[in-house]
């Protein structure tokens, strides 16, 4: 039997690393991977609530967010190679115009 | 005591995994600890008894998504990250405030979350159960999300397609004589 905090605790601190790396990271993949970890962390809050509550539809929208984070790193990358074909760069910093 | 063993390791493995992905300069090395941190929360969810879920995690972020990574980043020949002045003020800011939040989650949810536990298994999710949930009680959402997929691969297409190439279309075929 293992408390249902610690699965929490530990869903916690991946979606604070998730957020760091939103941060700290300068490239945008790299920052793109960050956001698929913070969605992994609420995934397991997901699971441990439904485990705790019985309750097997926490399970089913963790099926449903992961769908909506296969569609978004679809598009989310397909975003990725168009800016790097226009700026030639993976800096965040120097992608600062919405226009060339 | 043989699930706290188990869900320690894999849950520090998971971790370990995170904080190796935020210090890794290189992006392929991001995402292959990504991988590790998918992996172990895998097992996580067999724990919980989520067997689907553990393999749709497997299969889709695991694989799928992880493949699609590490492919853009062979594609864009993605060198290591250089620092910035916003980088290191972010990493000033960012990383004490990260440690501060999450203790203070940490120390909320240990101490009045009361007293759930989780046994081994304890919610059962079979495919077949979650294949009747999807099917019955969650038919609309499921099928709103057909159409999203759908939306999602033509936007991937036309935003990853040259601009030329949509510009010239069919209009660059030869054209009939006569």
């Amino acid at each position: 039997m293992v408390p249902l905090s610690y699965y929490l605790v530990l869903s916690g601190i991946l979606f604070a690393c998730g957020v760091t790396g939103f941060l700290i990271k300068r490239n945008i993949i790299t920052i793109f991977m960050s956001i698929e970890l913070m969605l992994n962390g609420v995934n397991l809050s997901f699971v441990a609530f439904a485990a705790q509550w019985h309750a097997l539809s926490g399970q089913v929208f963790v099926f449903f967010v992961m769908v909506v984070a296969a569609a978004e790193s679809a598009v989310g990358l397909a975003i990725i190679i168009a800016v790097y074909r226009t700026r030639e760069t993976l800096n965040v910093d120097r992608i600062n115009l919405l226009k060339l | 005591m043989l699930h706290l063993i188990v869900f320690s390791v894999f849950g520090l493995v998971c971790v370990a995994g995170a904080v190796n992905l935020l210090v890794q300069r290189h992006p392929i090395d991001s995402a292959l600890s990504l991988v590790v941190v998918m992996g172990s929360l895998a097992v996580e969810y067999l724990l919980l008894g989520a067997e689907f879920v553990a393999a749709v995690q497997v299969i889709v972020y695991a694989g799928a998504i992880m493949v699609l990574f590490v492919f853009v980043i062979m594609l864009l020949n993605a060198g290591t990250e250089d620092r910035t002045k916003g980088s290191r003020v972010a990493m000033l800011f960012g990383i004490p405030g990260m440690l501060i939040g999450s203790v203070l989650v940490a120390w909320v949810l240990l101490e009045h979350s009361g007293t759930g536990r989780v046994a081994v298994g304890a919610l059962p999710g079979p495919p077949k159960v979650i294949g009747w949930l999807l099917f019955h009680d969650f038919l609309l959402p499921f099928e709103v999300t057909s159409v999203l997929v759908l939306i999602a691969i033509m936007g991937a297409v036309v935003l990853a397609s040259h601009p030329e190439s949509v510009e010239r279309g069919p209009t660059q075929q030869p054209k009939r004589e006569g």
